[in-house]
């Protein structure tokens, strides 16, 4: 019993030390941005590797919910014989939840784990030490230009995974399933509001590249420097990352489509 | 890693394949480019029932959509439903005594408020009201009506 209780406050302790570490090293490196900013080369290199080869899976996959969207709005549309709103079924579902939702899965599987991974192994073999040797501040160099990359990368990977997928949906419900094409258009846009659905969407995308940069930059910065840690951080990353987003996700839709 | 400049131009065209997304949400998707409420003026009519109208709800006139719902109220004293609707600057010449209706969109789409033109020589103006008005047909209501009076035509 005593060493239950114990255990609880150990964990409790661990934990919010690993809170504090973690606020304190997103300050860090959000203060250091501003150097980034004269060294852009920094900045386009991590887009590169965080934004333009995420592209193809969100792309692909955008494609591929829209599709299935559109299959299953038009089954269940289609019995209360009101096929023409599956427009907004596919836009709605799409810039609401599961454009910025998915893509900041997707995102924290395919660069978060990434970033964890190459931060973790610099750790390990000693590069961010040596750095520091050198009078190179590694938050600076390293860190806030990988971050500054993911917050910028999220948004628009999950505007194109919207658009993708809304023309996904359009290519089964339209080209396939025979809903007649000016309608799907013109009832998505007399339903959908600019402020309350597309500027909401581009909220939510911003806050989750927010926090998976930063869990997957943490995780890495905080790993234990062993190859055992590092594939455990990596794991860390996908896991904590995936919690946060849906969590997060439900307390932004709360406040921003609860009250009507 | 690749050559530099090649790296350029593909971190160049997601940015901008990212922001041509954007704005196909904004232009294409949503109703941005229909309708914005700067240019608009407001008026307000109060009807005994308006039915299931709601905010932007369409306001149109001969078929056209002109305007849009912005709020909906219930008067405590005349127990009646105040509707304020915002019409597009571009059609200001409705005469003052337009009639307001409440119409539902096919057997059972949306409700939208219709403006029938009147013969007035005075234009309602920002802030005007809508004195003649017609209340949304409850179906129910209706419905009631037409059994109650075909099972009076059978006892005679």
């Amino acid at each position: 019993m005593i060493k239950f209780l114990q255990n609880l406050g150990k964990n409790t302790r661990t934990g919010f030390t690993k809170l504090g570490r973690g606020t304190f090293f997103l300050l860090q490196t959000i203060s250091g941005i501003p150097s980034v900013l004269p060294r852009i080369r920094l900045l386009l290199n991590q887009m590169y590797s965080i934004g333009v080869l995420s592209f193809l899976i969100i792309t692909i996959s955008g494609l591929f919910v829209g599709m299935v969207l559109g299959f299953q709005g038009y089954h269940v549309l289609s019995d209360f014989g009101a096929e023409e709103t599956l427009g907004i079924m596919v836009a709605a579902s799409l810039v609401r939840e599961l454009g910025p939702v998915v893509t900041a899965l997707l995102f924290a599987g395919r660069a978060g784990s990434a970033l964890t991974a190459e931060i973790g192994l610099m750790k390990a073999t000693e590069q961010l030490s040596g750095m520091e040797m050198m009078a190179v501040d590694p938050i600076k160099r390293i860190i806030s230009p990988r971050f500054l990359a993911g917050f910028l990368s999220m948004p628009l990977l999950a505007a194109l995974f919207s658009a993708v997928g809304i023309i996904g949906g359009q290519l089964i419900g339209c080209a396939l399933l025979g809903v007649d094409e000016g309608v799907y258009w013109s009832q998505m846009q007399a339903n959908l509001d600019f402020r309350d659905d597309i500027v909401n969407g581009v909220i939510k995308s911003i806050v989750f590249g927010f926090v998976t940069s930063w869990i997957a930059l943490f995780e890495g910065y905080d790993t234990i420097p062993t190859s055992e840690g590092v594939s455990r951080a990596t794991t860390r990353t996908v896991v904590n990352s995936a919690f946060s987003i849906l969590g997060l996700d439900f307390i932004l839709t709360a406040i921003m489509f609860g009250d009507n | 890693m690749q050559h530099t400049s090649t790296q350029d131009t593909l971190v160049g065209l997601f940015v901008a394949s990212g922001i041509v997304g954007l704005f196909f949400l904004a232009l294409q998707v949503s109703n941005l480019s229909s309708f914005s409420e700067h240019d608009s003026y407001t008026v307000t009519a109060r009807f005994e029932n308006s039915g299931g109208l709601k905010v932007k709800s369409s306001v149109s006139s001969a078929g056209v959509k002109i305007g849009q719902v912005t709020a909906i109220s219930f008067d405590p004293k005349t127990y009646e439903s105040v509707v304020k609707m915002s019409i597009d600057k571009q059609y200001s010449t409705l005469p003052d005594d337009t009639t307001a209706s409440v119409y539902t969109a096919g057997l059972l789409g949306e409700q939208y408020v219709n403006l029938d033109a009147g013969g007035s020589d005075e234009y309602l103006k920002d802030g005007g009201k809508i004195d003649v008005t017609n209340s949304a047909i409850i179906l129910e209501k209706a419905l009631g009506q037409f059994l109650f009076k075909s099972a009076a035509e059978e006892k005679k």
